[in-house]
């Protein structure tokens, strides 16, 4: 634990993301509002106005135009972030692609809501997975510390020499940026301290070296484009890993490529990404209590995907419950193809899949408990009933 | 006893769930007086936007769709061209109609498609919060610009009639308020001839309303009027932008139901 000195404060997790941003001090931020992230540009225009930061925002007319220029003020050499939800981020998706393709590491605070249609502004991770192919770097955050504590790290991923990549911070609609929770800022100082300068490679704005960005390249090159883009992502691991080592060790608060929790002797693990962790948590410990090994494992990065130690985490598992609150249509959740993928070479748990929460429908604690329950009678006859199925949904 | 008010049978009986002194209601109502007056409740098909109106659906008795944020135009393209009998009207805010979807409205007002838009100016994003529109006046404060609105930073508002009579496509656009007896008068009147000219298939019509957002502009309903008079009337001035071979005001035997 560092030397930090921290006062808790009671945040909704838009504000934590928009004070993360204050003390990151972008050059440029475009925005559009869009609910539920509309909190986080509130939040920020009012620090721009109170000249708290030397940021200029840009109030576009729609996303596509907000990840534009997000683009045009990253190639000339800003520091750059935006912030969007659900739809704004389908219009934007044609852009996501060209930030990672140009390499630009640009932040996006990426509140998860459902998509239309039909029209819903709840929490679930249909946009989030919906970008899982556009080369941005995907981090995901239970809580509004979570999310505070990943925009803080975010730069320091996206902008290193080996990665160069968008990034995008995803936190649950509603049931994080509108809840107020008790959570610790770091001191500005510290934050500028960890995050340290932006350097930027080869701006446009250096305008002694004139360049090109996105040039036409046939099939002559294009290939060699996309392949350096997955080695960025792969370099993206470890780079993950070292800047949160270094942020534990310098705030106390340790992050992984995924959480473990009480995973090492579990024999029926749930897998789930964001809020659901939460409440999953205070069931595995009930279950824990009655003497079950129950355990969860809460991926943190999304993309790049860490197989290799997915499948480590989980291979002595007897049954895992993938929770997926976005759907694949036809096929599998996301997240349980890449459970699925990791747990492959291992010839290991029982995978089953379930899907939740979509449009914002709560997760009770009761319904992990039949998750819970249903895991254990995999793990004793070795089969799931079904390998995919809809939870508290009407029949 | 002479009975002098009903309901439209184009709205349901149902509350208004806007904000109170919030301008919807009345402009919901005139629609709906004008579909019943007109008799093509069963020809008529309305586009929700996103925004505040985004549960018009909720309120007019007819068939309505709701499509994403800023497209109405384009999808009452689609809808009119492949059923020409329907009466097709889009009702849109100015965020929908003059931010994200001002592609869509200045080309389906080129092609001069024969379609009626109702767009509904209240200075700001009402649903989500009150955010700076393009349609919010210099110096307006809103909750993305808490000094009030910068044009150096920010540029200038759109005025969408003016704009939109720089076209050959469109025949009809006029700009009203609902802030008055007499205003709201000129209003129906103007949204009437909106809809008479795609029954009579002249074409594209265009009725821009100004509103009031008393909730998100900080102000009590009877200030918003006074804002919207003295403010928002001086950049957005009322009046007929454009008419070319439009239909007449609704005569007196029409009134009757004998169109």
């Amino acid at each position: 634990m560092g030397a930090t000195t921290t006062k808790i404060v009671a945040v909704t997790g838009n504000q934590a993301v928009a004070e993360a941003l204050r003390q990151l001090n972008p050059d440029v931020m475009p925005a559009y509002p869009i609910t539920p992230s509309t909190g986080i540009m509130e939040s920020f225009t009012k620090f721009v106005s109170d000249g708290k930061v030397d940021t200029e925002t840009i109030l576009v007319e729609s996303e596509h135009s907000a990840m534009s220029a997000c683009i045009g003020a990253s190639a000339a050499g800003g520091r750059v972030a935006t912030a969007t939800s659900a739809q704004g981020l389908a219009l934007m998706w044609e852009m996501l692609h060209i930030a990672s393709g140009y390499r630009l590491p640009i932040l996006m605070a990426l509140v998860n809501r459902a998509l239309s249609a039909p029209l819903n502004i709840h929490g679930d991770h249909s946009d989030g997975m919906g970008m899982r192919d556009c080369s941005w770097i995907q981090l995901f955050s239970e809580n509004a510390q979570e999310a505070y504590d990943n925009t803080i790290m975010a730069y320091r991923i996206a902008e290193h020499k080996d990665v160069r990549l968008p990034i995008a911070v995803n936190m649950d609609g509603f049931i994080i940026s509108h809840s107020i929770e008790s959570m610790t800022f770091i001191p500005d100082a510290e934050v500028k301290k960890f995050v340290g300068d932006y350097i930027a490679i080869d701006p446009l704005l250096d305008i002694d070296h004139p360049k090109s960005i996105g040039a036409l390249v046939l099939p002559d090159y294009y290939m060699e484009h996309k392949r350096a883009q997955h080695e960025a992502m792969l370099n993206a691991k470890k780079v993950i890993s070292d800047v949160s080592a270094e942020f534990a060790r310098l705030f106390g608060r340790k992050y992984d490529l995924f959480e473990s929790y009480r995973l090492e002797d579990a024999e029926v693990v749930l897998v789930a990404l964001n809020s659901a962790a939460g409440t999953i948590k205070d069931e595995v410990d009930r279950y824990r209590e009655k003497g079950v090994k129950a355990g969860l494992l809460k991926p943190r990065v999304f993309r790049p995907f860490p197989y290799e130690e997915v499948g480590a985490a989980l291979k002595n598992a007897k049954a895992v419950c993938v929770m997926d609150r976005a759907d694949s249509y036809g096929g599998y959740g996301p997240l349980f193809m890449e459970i699925a993928s990791a747990v492959q070479p291992h010839r290991g748990p029982v995978l089953f899949n379930k899907v939740y929460g979509l449009g914002g429908r709560d997760l009770m604690p009761l319904d992990v408990d039949q998750l819970i329950d249903e895991t254990i009678e995999v793990a004793k006859t070795g089969k799931a009933k079904m390998v995919k199925e809809y939870i508290t949904v009407r029949n | 006893m002479h009975k002098v008010f009903s309901r439209p049978s184009s709205l349901k009986d149902k509350p208004f769930r806007y904000c109170p002194g919030c301008s919807h209601g009345v402009l919901h109502r005139i629609v709906g007086e004008t579909i019943d007056l007109l008799g093509v409740r069963d020809r008529a098909i309305g586009i929700a936007p996103v925004g505040c109106a985004v549960f018009a659906y909720d309120y007019f008795n007819i068939d309505m769709i709701e499509v994403p944020h800023g497209r109405p135009p384009a999808i009452a393209t689609g809808m009119k061209r492949s059923r020409p009998e329907a009466i097709v009207f889009s009702y849109q805010g100015d965020g929908d109609l003059a931010a994200i979807g001002t592609a869509e409205i200045v080309h389906a007002a080129a092609r001069g498609e024969n379609i009626t838009v109702i767009f509904v100016n209240n200075g700001n994003y009402g649903m989500t919060g009150g955010q700076m529109a393009p349609t919010t006046l210099p110096g307006q404060k809103t909750t993305t610009t808490p000094g009030g609105r910068d044009v150096r930073l920010a540029g200038n508002p759109l005025r969408m009639c003016e704009m939109l009579a720089t076209l050959d496509g469109p025949v009809y656009i006029e700009r009203v308020s609902v802030d008055s007896p007499r205003n709201v008068q000129n209003a129906t009147k103007a949204i009437q001839r909106a809809f008479k000219n795609q029954i009579e298939g002249r074409g594209f019509s265009f009725v821009e309303a100004l509103s009031m957002c008393p909730t998100d502009w900080g102000l009590t309903p009877k200030q918003a009027l006074e804002w919207v008079r003295n403010s928002m009337m001086k950049y957005y001035p009322l009046g007929v932008y454009k008419d070319i071979g439009s239909a007449q005001g609704v005569k007196g035997q029409e009134r009757m139901g004998q169109v």
